[in-house]
């Protein structure tokens, strides 16, 4: 046990000193390893503020029904109390083609139709579903539609289901482009650890002759592969972060002038914490397969 | 403990380096390998330790076929020996006391006894006061004896030196034939290659003698 500590602790100590023995090469792949980690971390966070907007958007559970211009407003009340009676609906109020255009004046929107001699305005009933899930909310529409007398209709989440299936689009994107680049990662490694087997060659050969397994070999090489791995990894979050920090002010300011507040959020410690343990199991994967292929070839 | 029979060794480019060599050493002898250059002697030593493998014949040491030994059996197998190479194969990049630890570290042993054992085997070669020199400021001389100190610092039942004493002067190469014969007389199995008769005269143990990859009678 102590045995195995000890040799543990020398394998990383040699790893270190391979590290810093060939101090731009190995800057070099940490820098190459943070920027391919930047980008899926980059998208992910963006993906989630973008997310989280939409969250905050929550769709009111209301169909607005336009009436066809011929039904007059009797025949529109009643269809209001039939709808009301339906199973999914909570409420359904009418509005006449009239209260509508006193809205609008009320809105101070009169030059709209004020030259106008007739009133544009449609019928309208106002439905509210009992379930505002997006799915009951389609059901109910397309019931709704089937009735006579409606002319169209339009539900107010529409829009923010199509943003969620774009986001949805987006985040297997993101696992895409992830797995390309964690791909890159183990193969960047591989051929960091390949290089450093060629100039530890002689003391591979030398260690086997004198009774070294190749477990014994590899370790130090392992280690080399997670410690890059996890350099890069904190380079990638570093640099995701310094993304954030830079668009946040002109973020801020485009928000402003939308009224509007923004709240930026980066990776937090859980998402930096499964960032920096796959970039070094890849880190681990890339060194083993470069190690053993090496090892199998000298003998 | 070593038996060879009908061992025939043909490098890859067709030479024959040893053509149906028949031989056994026993536990505790001590044998001078003798022949010209090119005879086949550093071939024989690899072939013990199992870095070459024969090309037909049987070699068992210590009880194992080394036809039919695992290769992850290899490690454990060489960890008996000791190796003096003919070229050294020292690490320059580390001191000379890492050089001799490195047996030890690879076995799995560390700390204070590992020290102790360090320091005995370069004690016991001359080398104690340069313990944190690199090996590339000894002369040859001193290297020769770096790798026997590694050879000798995990003490190994069996000793294969290729041509140990052929940098040394007069003097050094006396004093390390009295201790290989100290090893031996501990029970060491020793077999040292080298084609200096007189020293072989001189010692006067077990000789074989190897002509044209043959065993001369
Ligand atoms: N790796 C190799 N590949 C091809 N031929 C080899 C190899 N090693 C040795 N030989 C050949 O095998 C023959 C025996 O070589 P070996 O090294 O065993 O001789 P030796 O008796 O140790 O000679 P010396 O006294 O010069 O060290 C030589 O002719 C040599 O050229
Ligand atoms: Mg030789």
């Amino acid at each position: 046990m102590k045995a195995w500590l000890e040799n543990n602790r020398h394998s990383l100590g040699l790893a270190v000193k391979r590290m810093a023995d060939a101090p731009i090469a190995s800057l070099f792949s940490i820098l190459v390893i943070g920027i391919a980690l930047s980008l899926p971390a980059g998208s992910y966070v963006a993906l989630d503020n973008a997310g989280r907007l939409a969250g905050k958007l929550s769709p009111k559970p209301e169909i607005s029904l336009f009436l066809k211009a011929d039904l007059s407003q009797d025949q529109g009340r009643r269809l209001t109390q039939r709808i009301a009676s339906l199973t999914d609906v909570a409420k359904a109020r009418f509005v006449s083609r009239d209260e509508g255009l006193k809205h609008l004046q009320d809105a101070g929107l009169s030059n709209l139709t004020a030259g106008l001699d007739e009133n544009p305005l449609p019928d309208v009933i106002i439905v509210t579903a009992k379930d505002s899930d997006a799915k009951a909310m389609e059901r109910l529409a397309e019931q709704l539609n089937t009735l006579p007398g409606i002319d169209h209709l339009l539900m107010d989440s529409d829009w923010v289901r199509r943003l969620a299936a774009l986001l949805d689009f987006g985040r297997d994107l993101v696992w895409l482009l992830a797995g390309l680049l964690g791909l890159a990662l183990a193969a960047i490694t591989g051929n960091t650890i390949r290089l450093q087997i060629y100039a530890a060659r002689e003391e591979i050969e030398v260690s086997r002759l004198i009774g070294a397994t190749n477990r014994f070999i590899r370790r130090p090489f392992l280690y080399f592969g997670v410690l890059q791995g996890l350099l890069g990894g904190l380079l990638g979050w570093l640099l995701t972060s310094g993304g954030i920090y830079v668009l946040e002010g002109s973020l801020a300011r485009l928000a402003l002038a939308w009224n509007g507040r923004i709240d930026l959020h980066g990776l937090g410690p859980a998402e930096g914490a499964i960032l920096l343990g796959l970039s070094a199991l890849l880190g681990l994967i890339g060194a083993f397969l470069a190690v053993s292929h090496s090892l199998r070839r000298m003998l | 403990m070593i038996e060879f029979s009908d061992v025939v060794k043909r490098y890859p480019g067709g030479h024959e380096a040893l053509s149906g060599v028949n031989l056994t050493i026993t536990r505790g002898e001590m044998v001078f390998l003798t022949g010209h250059s090119g005879a086949g002697k550093s071939t024989l030593l690899k072939l013990i330790a199992a870095i070459e493998r024969p090309t037909s014949g049987i070699i068992t040491v210590s009880g194992q076929n080394l036809s039919r030994i695992r290769r992850s059996a290899l490690p454990y197998f060489r960890r008996n020996i000791g190796l003096i190479f003919q070229d050294h194969k020292l690490l320059y990049d580390r001191s000379v006391y890492d050089n001799v630890l490195l047996p030890l570290h690879i076995q799995g042993m560390t700390g204070h006894d590992a020290g102790k054992r360090v320091r005995a085997a370069l004690d016991k070669v001359g080398l104690l006061n340069k313990e944190r020199a690199r090996p590339i400021t000894l002369s040859g001389g001193e290297q020769q004896r770096l790798c026997i100190a590694r050879a000798i610092v995990s003490r190994p039942p069996l000793l294969l030196a290729d041509e140990p004493t052929a940098n040394l002067d007069e003097d050094y190469a006396r004093d390390l034939m009295d201790m290989f014969k100290a090893f031996n007389q501990v029970g060491v199995t020793v077999i040292l290659a080298s084609h200096n008769q007189d020293m072989i005269r001189r010692y006067g143990g077990r000789t074989i003698a190897l002509a044209n990859g043959r065993v001369a009678p």
